[in-house]
């Protein structure tokens, strides 16, 4: 009785000690080197996985940098520059200061602007929307305001102000990851530089129609007219299919642009007041 | 009686208008004629502004192969060539003219006289087709001349024409039939000329006894053309459910109908054709139906291309107060019109008027798996899979349930108890697949 129990316990010993000197033999031939540093590094990344940085998720663009001889070109923009020191001093190399952006929305279509024209009463997606039709005003570039970019949002920044129909992007939440750009069908979300107390002059709008028409379908749509551009005294206003363009590298927030705007397509925001003159309207958005 | 295998619904029928002959719309005061009307390169104007035309006389010449000659409805002067909002629901390039009297080419036959004898060649009539601007009437425009260019090493044997009118409210095709069943005949003879094919089945849904009784009794003078009756089912005018349908061939997955050795082209093409070959009338002017439980005098008119539809109601007693939609097409796949300024243009088969409490649509909840879509998509697809596919951006895996063999009859919308958008996001996933594999061929 005993001896059976012997037997068995040496068998299963020896099979067991077989087996782990064969794991061990395969284990070393099988091995595959990995730098320790990948894992450092991911466990700084914010593990958001939201793709801003181009790639997949936050574990393919530690692999990367761990790679990389230089940070050109690769930069967690969720993190910021905080993060992408604290992965230098861990790889011992230098982190190139990235500016730091913020989305910004190139639509101002709300109701009180931009009449209806329809109703949608289709699936609650832009891009069903602009599949079918121009929208539910006469502006064909404008917001649907269905929240697409709302959903892409992985950090909550974007919500659609009920009155305005149009979506809210706040400057604190938003880490400039970009989902909110691929996802408008419409192609109205900017990745914009940001400026110090998140100042921010933009045209907000994005139609490419000639003055009359653009201005029929929307009050504060850029017609196109120029005037902006001959004030700007940095050459930092472009008008090109009939749409103007505030390049923020060259942009000083001088805000002559703002006031010169017919329409007021030019959007100030974040500034103080301005002091009341008789022939400049005052149009200071808080966002 | 013979129909198609699997899926398929029986919305009520509503041919409020089976019985209203075709009348003439009179020539509205200026049309809009959209550039590009049909499927593949849109046409290039070829007039300017201030330029005289007459009715018939080209405006814009196609460009490529896949493009057709848009041509003058009327007779008058161009006021301006600008954008208009078609039934794509985008502005698009149109030539807008002010009529002026009601002169037509010499060249056009305007007369009665049925012209039995075709004295063109198979070649000249598939060049005659392109340049008179022919194309689909059915509603999907595709340019005629390159379904009867069958492809080098291809062969076609089999002619089919498309009198289903599957739709619920359309009755353009069953009155063609009704009151040009010769001229139909004769168009049907033209295009097995062109397609070097000597037989021709007509499919009829057997709701049009009538139509089926009118044709066969006119059918025995033409060779080789049979009158096959169908057992009434929507989407029977879909082209693959109609192909196996009158022959049991099945146009696999991708392919195209001349892949089973078939054509298909519809009854009003078939009498476009014949006005074109025979009459030298180019395509300006089609049946549409105009019709709605709440019109006062719903019909079927001859419509000028380029009429505004609201000229269309106005001739049909008036927009009732209570519209909530006005539908471009039928009911099933049609497309809501954003406003009635939008002109009628070839793939107009008819402007139905849906009442607020009839058009609106029901809230969406969630799916309760009942399975209902998937019994009715003739195409044999999961409508419920291929939604959430779609709306959790998942296209690769879309592309692998065959998104793309969904030809949009909206089957699956329309039997939803749950009332889910099934279609929308169908619709979106299949461009999306279709987008992929194209950029797919260009890498």
């Amino acid at each position: 009785m005993s001896s059976t129990v012997l037997i068995t316990v040496a068998c299963l010993s020896l099979i067991a000690f077989l087996s782990a000197v064969i794991l061990y033999f395969v284990a070393q031939k099988f091995k595959v080197f990995e730098d320790p540093r990948i894992d450092e590094v991911q466990a700084i990344l914010p593990a958001a996985n939201c793709g801003g940085c181009g790639f997949a998720g936050c574990r393919n663009l530690a692999e990367a940098l761990v790679k990389a001889e230089t940070f050109e070109g690769l930069n967690c923009p969720v993190g910021g520059a905080e993060i992408m020191d604290q992965v230098a001093k861990i790889l011992g190399k230098e982190a190139p200061a990235v500016e730091p952006k913020v989305a910004v929305l190139r639509c101002n279509g709300t109701p009180e602007f931009r009449a209806k024209t329809s109703r949608y009463e289709g699936a609650s997606d832009c891009r069903i929307a602009h599949s079918l039709y121009q929208g539910e005003t006469d502006c064909s570039y404008g917001c649907f305001g269905l929240g697409d970019c709302v959903r892409a949002c992985t950090f909550g920044a974007i919500y659609i102000n009920t009155e305005t129909g149009l979506p809210v992007i706040s400057d604190e939440k938003c880490v400039s990851c970009g989902a909110c750009v691929k996802a408008c069908p419409r192609k109205l979300i900017e990745l914009r530089k940001k400026a110090k107390k998140d100042r921010k002059i933009y045209v907000a709008c994005s139609n490419c129609d000639k003055g009359g028409p653009a201005r029929r379908a929307c009050k504060v749509a850029c017609i196109g007219c120029g005037r902006c551009q001959k004030v700007c005294e940095f050459d930092a206003i472009k008008i090109e299919n009939n749409l103007a363009y505030v390049d923020a590298a060259k942009c000083t927030f001088c805000r002559k642009c703002v006031a010169e705007c017919p329409t007021g397509s030019i959007l100030e925001i974040n500034f103080p007041p301005r002091k009341p003159k008789a022939d400049i309207k005052t149009e200071t958005v808080n966002a | 009686m013979k129909t198609f295998p699997i899926g398929g619904v029986h919305p009520p029928e509503n041919k409020i208008t089976a019985g209203s002959k075709i009348q003439k719309l009179a020539v509205s005061e200026s049309v809009i004629i959209p550039v590009s009307q049909h499927i593949g390169a849109p046409a290039t104007v070829s007039v300017n502004k201030g330029d005289t035309v007459k009715a018939g006389q080209i405006i814009a010449t196609f460009k490529g192969f896949v493009s057709v000659n848009i041509h003058s409805s009327v007779s008058g002067k161009v006021n301006k060539i600008d954008t208009v909002i078609d039934s794509s629901g985008y502005k698009q390039t149109a030539v807008f003219i002010d009529v002026e009297g009601d002169e037509w080419l010499e060249t056009i036959d305007r007369t009665d006289e049925l012209k039995t004898e075709i004295r063109l060649s198979a070649e000249e009539i598939i060049k005659k087709c392109q340049e008179s601007g022919i194309v689909g009437l059915g509603g999907a425009t595709f340019p005629s001349h390159v379904k009867l260019t069958i492809p080098a090493g291809k062969k076609c044997d089999l002619l089919i024409i498309n009198g289903v009118e599957c739709e619920p409210y359309l009755t353009s095709d069953h009155r063609l039939m009704l009151e040009y069943g010769r001229e139909i005949l004769i168009g049907v003879s033209i295009l097995m000329k062109a397609l070097k094919v000597d037989r021709a089945l007509i499919g009829i849904e057997n709701n049009k006894t009538d139509a089926i009784s009118h044709l066969n009794s006119l059918a025995g003078s033409f060779k080789g053309i049979d009158i096959c009756p169908l057992k009434v089912k929507y989407p029977q005018g879909a082209e693959k459910q109609l192909i196996k349908a009158l022959t049991k061939r099945e146009v696999p997955s991708g392919r195209l109908p001349v892949d089973v050795n078939v054509v298909v082209h519809n009854i009003g093409t078939a009498f476009a054709v014949y006005e074109a070959v025979q009459k030298n009338k180019p395509l300006i002017e089609r049946v549409v139906t105009i019709t709605g439980k709440t019109l006062p005098a719903p019909g079927n008119y001859f419509v000028r291309i380029g009429t505004p539809v609201k000229k269309l109601i106005e001739a049909a007693g008036g927009l009732p107060e209570n519209t909530g939609k006005i539908i471009s097409g039928g009911p099933m796949m049609g497309k809501a019109l954003v406003n009635a300024d939008v002109p009628v243009v070839k793939g107009t088969s008819g402007i139905i008027l849906f009442p607020e409490e009839e058009s609106a649509r029901m809230e969406s909840q969630v799916c309760i798996r009942c399975a209902k879509c998937i019994s009715v998509c003739p195409m044999g697809l999961e409508p419920y899979l291929l939604m959430s596919l779609s709306q959790r951006d998942l296209f690769e895996r879309a592309e692998k349930e065959h998104i793309t063999d969904c030809m949009e009859c909206g089957s699956c919308s329309y039997i939803c108890p749950a009332g889910r958008p099934l279609l929308d996001y169908i619709r979106l996933g299949k461009s999306t697949v279709l987008r992929m594999i194209r950029e797919r061929v260009v890498k």
